[in-house]
C-alpha cells in the first residue's frame, strides 16, 4: 500500500501541476481573474503531495520492501539503516524524485510567504515553475516510476555493495540537488518578470533569498565534493577540473554572478537586463550539469550509469525550457525599461567587474568542458582538456576578480572617487606589499600564480574585514557580517591554495622495511607492508610510523578491486593544526621494495575552511535579509 | 509557456522599440550547445573508459591452464575440460560480485536446459564461493580457482561476471560481458547451437 499511496501522490501531483500552469496561463490572459485566489493553494498542495510522495520512497527503503523493483534493486536487509535511508536517492529514479520533491516544495513556500511581489508576477512565476515541473513529472511517471512493483517479491535485496556505502556519497548528491533546484525558483522569478515586464527591485528582493539559499548549498557541495576527491581518490589533488566536477562547478560561477546582480538590482534597481540573463544562465547550468552526469555523454571519474535513452528526454526538457526562456528573454527583455544610471567608479561598477569576471570564468570552464566534444563532432579525434588549459586561463581571471572583490565593498553606490578608493584600501595595500616583499626576499622563488594569490589573500583577507572599520559591531547589520564572513572566506580559501601548490614537499621513495624518510616536520619510518581483505576487494596495507614512534602509524593501502579489475590507492592522512601529512603506497617491485609517496601539505586544510566560511557567510547574508524583509513586510502591513 | 499571452497593462512603457539582434545571441549559442549535445548523444563513440573491453581472444583457442579446484569436492577447470567435443559454457565469476548474484537464476536456467557450465572463481576463498553456491545456487560443473586473476587476463576478460561459448574443440567462439539478464538467454543458446 505504500508504494500506491506514494504513486498516488505523484499522479495527483502531476495533475495539479497542470492545473496551476493552465490556471496561471488563464489569469496572465486576463480573461478568468476569479482563478487569481486558486493558483497558491494549488501550489502548497501540490508541494505537499510530492512531498508525502517522497516521504513513502524514503519509508520503503527504510523497511526493505523488496516487492518495490526499485528497492530490489538497490537496496538490502542487512544494510545500516543510514545507508537504507541514503539509499532513497543513491539510484536514477530516487535522485529524479527527490528532484521533483525539491522542485515542487519550493514552489509551495514560493505561494506560501512571497507577499510583497506584484500578484500577477507572482502567478506567472508559479506557473513558470508548474512548466518546469511538469516536464520532469512526466519523465518520472512514464520513464523512471521509482514505485514499480517486482511479481514475485525478491528474496533479497542486491544493493549491499560496501564502496557506495559512504557518508561523503550519501549527503552529497542531496546538497548539489538542493542548490540546483533553487536555482529553478530563481528561474522561475525571472520568466515571471519577463512574462509581466515586471523587472524591478521588488522582482529582486523576492527572488534573492532564493539565489542565497542554493549558492549555499553549492558552495557546501563544492567544497565537501573536493574534499572527498581529495581523501578518497589519493592522488594528492583537491581539484581535477573533472567534467562532472566542472558540471557543479559551472552553475556556482553564474549564481555567484547573479547573487551580486541581484544585490544591485534589490538596491539600485539597475542592471535589469542583466540579472534576468543570469538568473536564466545559473539555472540553464544547473541543467546542463544534472544532464552531462546522468546522460554520461562526458567520462570521469565520477562516471555513473549511462542511459541514452532518460538522456534524450533530458535533453528534450533542457531545449524546451532553456531555449523557451532565452526565446521569451529575446522577445521580451528589449521592451525592459532600463534602470537607473550609474558611474563606472561605483559599488555597481565594481559589481559589473565582478559579474563580467565570473562570466568570463563560466565561459572558459564551459569551453574547457565541452571542446573534447566539439573536436569529437567536427573531427573524429578524441581529446582531453586538462589542468594546464583551466588553470592558466581561469587561474588569472580569478585574480582579477578578487582585487575587485577587496575594492567593491568598500566603494559608494553610483558614484565614487578613484583616489578615496585607492586611499580607503591603502592598508590592505600595505599589508599585501609587506607579503610580497617577504616572498621576493627570504623565501625562495615559488611560482607566480601562487606568489600573486598569497599577496593577494593578505591583502584582500585585510580588505575584506574594512567595512567592519569604524563601525559599531553589534549594530551591523547581519548580512553586512555574511559579506564579511564570506570574503575573508574566499581569502583564506585562496592561501590554502597557493600554500598547498607552492609549499608542499612530495618525496617518492622504493623503501625497504626499516628505512627512514624526512618529508616537511615528519620522519616517517616504514616498518612494512602485510595483506588486508574487504568484502569485496584486497589491498596490500603500509605500516608507516610517524616520529619514530612504533605506536602511531599510519596504514595508507592499495587496494585491488575485480569487478571492474581496479586498484586504488586509500591514502593515511594526518591532520595538524598547520597542514596535513598524506600518505599514499604504489607497487613492490618484487624484490622486497615498496613505492611510497609522502607529501606535507601546508594549511591544505584552509582550502575546504574557506569553502565552509563563504557558506557560512552566505547563511548570515540570508537570515539577515530574511529578518529585515519580513519587518519592512510589517511594518507595511501596519501602515 | 505563457510567453505568447497578450499583457493587458504593460507595467512598464517601452523605450526601445527596435528588435536588437544582440538579444537573441544567447538562444543562438544555446542552440549550438543542443546542437553537440545531440551528437555526441546519439553518435558519439564511447570513450574507452565507458566500453567493456571485448577479449581478442574470441576466435582462438582457450590458453594453456591449470587450475586448482575453488571449492573442495569439486574438481578444478584445466584447459582440455574445455575440449571435449561438446560446446559448454565457462562463466567468469566471483562470491564477492553483486552482479554475479543477478545472473545466477539464468545460469540455473541454462543448466536446466542441458548446458554443461565451466567456471572460474576469480581472487576468491574456498568458504566464500561454497556460501555462494548454497546461496544463490550451484549450476557448475567444475570450478577452477583463480586466485591472482591470472586465467582471466590469459583469457582476456576485463571483469566479472563474464560467460565465453567454447566449442568442441576448445576455440572460444561467443564472449559475454556482465551478467546474463533473462533476455539475453536465447542469444546464448544460440550461439551454443551454432557452436555444434
Amino acid at each position: 500500500m505504500i508504494a500506491e499511496t506514494g504513486l498516488a501522490a505523484l499522479w495527483l501531483a502531476a495533475a495539479l501541476c497542470a492545473l496551476q500552469l493552465l490556471f496561471g496561463i488563464a489569469v496572465l490572459r486576463g480573461n478568468s481573474d476569479e482563478l487569481s485566489s486558486a493558483v497558491r493553494p494549488v501550489a502548497v498542495v501540490q508541494g505537499l503531495l510530492t512531498g508525502i510522495s517522497f516521504l513513502m520512497l524514503i519509508w520503503l527503503f527504510l523497511r526493505t520492501d523488496l516487492s518495490v523493483e526499485l528497492v530490489a534493486l538497490n537496496s538490502h536487509s542487512a544494510k545500516p539503516w543510514l545507508y537504507k535511508f541514503a539509499g532513497t536517492w543513491g539510484n536514477h529514479e530516487g535522485s529524479m524524485l527527490l528532484w521533483v520533491a525539491i522542485l515542487a516544495v519550493a514552489g509551495g513556500l514560493v505561494a506560501l510567504f512571497e507577499r510583497r511581489l506584484n500578484e500577477r508576477t507572482l502567478i506567472a512565476t508559479l506557473a513558470a515553475q508548474a512548466a518546469i515541473g511538469l516536464g520532469f513529472y512526466a519523465f518520472l511517471l512514464f520513464a523512471s516510476n521509482p514505485f514499480a512493483r517486482l511479481s514475485p517479491a525478491a528474496a533479497e535485496g542486491q544493493g549491499l555493495n560496501p564502496l557506495l556505502q559512504d557518508p561523503g556519497l550519501a549527503f552529497h548528491p542531496p546538497t548539489l540537488y538542493l542548490g540546483y533546484v533553487g536555482m529553478s525558483v530563481a528561474f522561475s522569478f525571472a520568466v515571471g518578470a519577463l512574462v509581466t515586464r515586471d523587472v524591478g527591485a521588488a522582482f529582486a528582493r523576492a527572488m534573492r533569498p532564493w539565489v542565497l539559499g542554493s549558492w549555499i548549498f553549492l558552495t557546501l557541495g563544492i567544497t565537501a565534493g573536493s574534499y572527498w576527491a581529495y581523501y578518497e581518490l589519493g592522488w594528492g589533488g583537491w581539484w581535477f577540473w573533472d567534467p562532472v566536477e566542472n558540471a557543479s562547478l559551472m552553475p556556482w560561477l553564474a549564481a555567484t554572478a547573479l547573487l551580486h546582480s541581484v544585490t544591485v538590482l534589490a538596491t539600485r534597481d539597475s542592471l535589469r537586463a542583466w540579472t534576468v540573463m543570469l538568473a536564466v544562465v545559473a539555472f540553464s547550468m544547473s541543467m546542463v550539469g544534472t544532464f552531462l552526469v546522468r546522460s554520461g555523454i562526458l567520462t570521469s571519474v565520477h562516471a555513473f550509469a549511462v542511459d541514452p535513452q532518460r538522456g534524450t528526454f533530458i535533453l528534450a526538457l533542457l531545449v524546451l525550457y532553456i531555449g523557451g526562456a532565452l526565446a521569451l528573454y529575446g522577445l521580451r527583455v528589449g521592451t525592459v525599461r532600463e534602470g537607473s544610471q550609474f558611474e563606472p567608479v561605483s559599488r555597481e561598477g565594481a559589481l559589473v567587474a565582478n559579474n563580467l569576471l565570473f562570466t568570463a570564468i563560466l565561459g572558459v570552464v564551459l569551453i574547457g568542458t565541452l571542446y573534447p566534444l566539439i573536436v569529437e563532432a567536427v573531427t573524429g579525434e578524441q581529446l582531453s582538456v586538462g589542468p594546464p588549459y583551466f588553470n592558466s586561463t581561469a587561474g588569472p581571471l580569478a585574480l582579477l576578480l578578487v582585487v575587485v572583490m577587496a575594492a567593491g565593498p568598500l566603494m559608494r553606490w553610483r558614484k565614487d572617487d578613484w583616489k578615496k578608493v585607492v586611499n580607503r584600501i591603502s592598508l590592505p595595500i600595505l599589508i599585501a606589499s609587506l607579503v610580497l616583499a617577504i616572498l621576493m626576499l627570504a623565501v625562495s622563488p615559488i611560482g607566480i600564480l601562487p606568489t600573486l594569490g598569497l599577496t593577494l589573500a593578505a591583502g584582500v583577507g585585510a580588505a575584506s574585514l574594512a567595512p567592519l572599520w569604524g563601525r559599531k559591531l553589534r549594530r551591523t547589520p547581519l548580512f553586512t557580517w555574511g559579506m564579511v564572513i564570506a570574503h575573508l572566506g574566499v581569502s583564506v580559501c585562496m592561501a590554502g591554495m597557493a600554500f598547498e601548490s607552492s609549499f608542499s614537499e612530495e618525496v617518492l621513495v622504493a623503501s625497504r622495511p626499516g628505512e627512514t624518510h624526512q618529508v616537511g616536520p615528519y620522519t616517517i619510518t616504514f616498518l612494512g607492508t602485510e595483506p588486508v581483505a574487504g568484502p569485496n576487494w584486497t589491498a596490500i596495507e603500509a605500516r608507516l610510523s610517524v616520529n619514530g614512534d612504533p605506536e602511531d602509524l599510519l596504514r595508507p593501502q592499495s587496494r585491488m578491486f575485480s569487478s571492474p579489475p581496479t586498484e586504488t590507492n586509500e591514502a593515511a592522512i594526518r591532520t595538524a593544526w598547520n597542514g596535513q601529512l598524506y600518505t599514499v603506497i604504489g607497487n613492490g617491485d618484487g624484490s622486497g621494495r615498496w613505492q611510497l609517496r609522502l607529501w606535507w601539505k601546508p594549511f591544505v586544510t584552509w582550502i575546504w575552511l574557506g569553502g565552509v566560511m563563504i557558506a557560512f557567510g552566505g547563511l548570515l547574508s540570508l537570515v539577515g535579509r530574511v529578518r529585515r524583509e519580513r519587518r519592512t513586510a510589517q511594518r507595511e502591513a501596519y501602515a | 509557456m505563457t510567453d505568447e499571452a497578450p499583457m493587458a497593462a504593460p507595467t512598464e512603457t517601452p523605450t526601445a522599440k527596435k528588435k536588437h539582434l544582440v538579444l537573441w545571441v544567447p538562444l543562438a549559442f544555446a542552440v549550438i550547445f543542443f546542437g553537440f549535445f545531440a551528437y555526441a548523444l546519439y553518435f558519439g563513440t564511447d570513450s574507452p573508459q565507458q566500453r567493456a573491453i571485448e577479449s581478442q581472444m574470441v576466435g582462438e583457442q582457450v590458453p594453456e591452464m591449470d587450475l586448482d579446484p575453488a571449492v573442495p569436492g569439486r574438481p578444478g577447470l584445466r584447459t582440455a575440460d574445455l575440449a571435449t567435443g561438446e560446446p559448454k559454457l565457462l562463466n567468469v565469476f566471483a562470491s564477492w560480485c553483486v552482479p554475479c548474484i543477478t545472473e545466477a537464476p539464468q545460469l540455473m536456467q541454462l543448466q536446466n536446459a542441458g548446458v554443461t557450465i565451466e567456471a572460474i572463481a576469480i581472487r576468491d576463498r574456498p568458504q566464500d564461493v561454497y556460501g555462494f553456491l548454497q546461496r544463490w545456487g550451484d549450476p557448475f560443473n567444475r570450478i577452477g580457482a583463480d586466485p591472482n586473476s591470472q586465467a582471466q587476463l590469459a583469457l582476456g576478460s576485463s571483469g566479472v561476471p563474464e560467460t565465453f561459448v567454447i566449442d568442441g574443440n576448445g576455440v572460444i567462439v561467443h564472449q559475454h560481458i556482465g551478467e546474463i539478464r533473462p533476455e539475453n538467454v536465447p542469444e546464448i543458446l544460440n550461439a551454443l547451437e551454432n557452436a555444434r
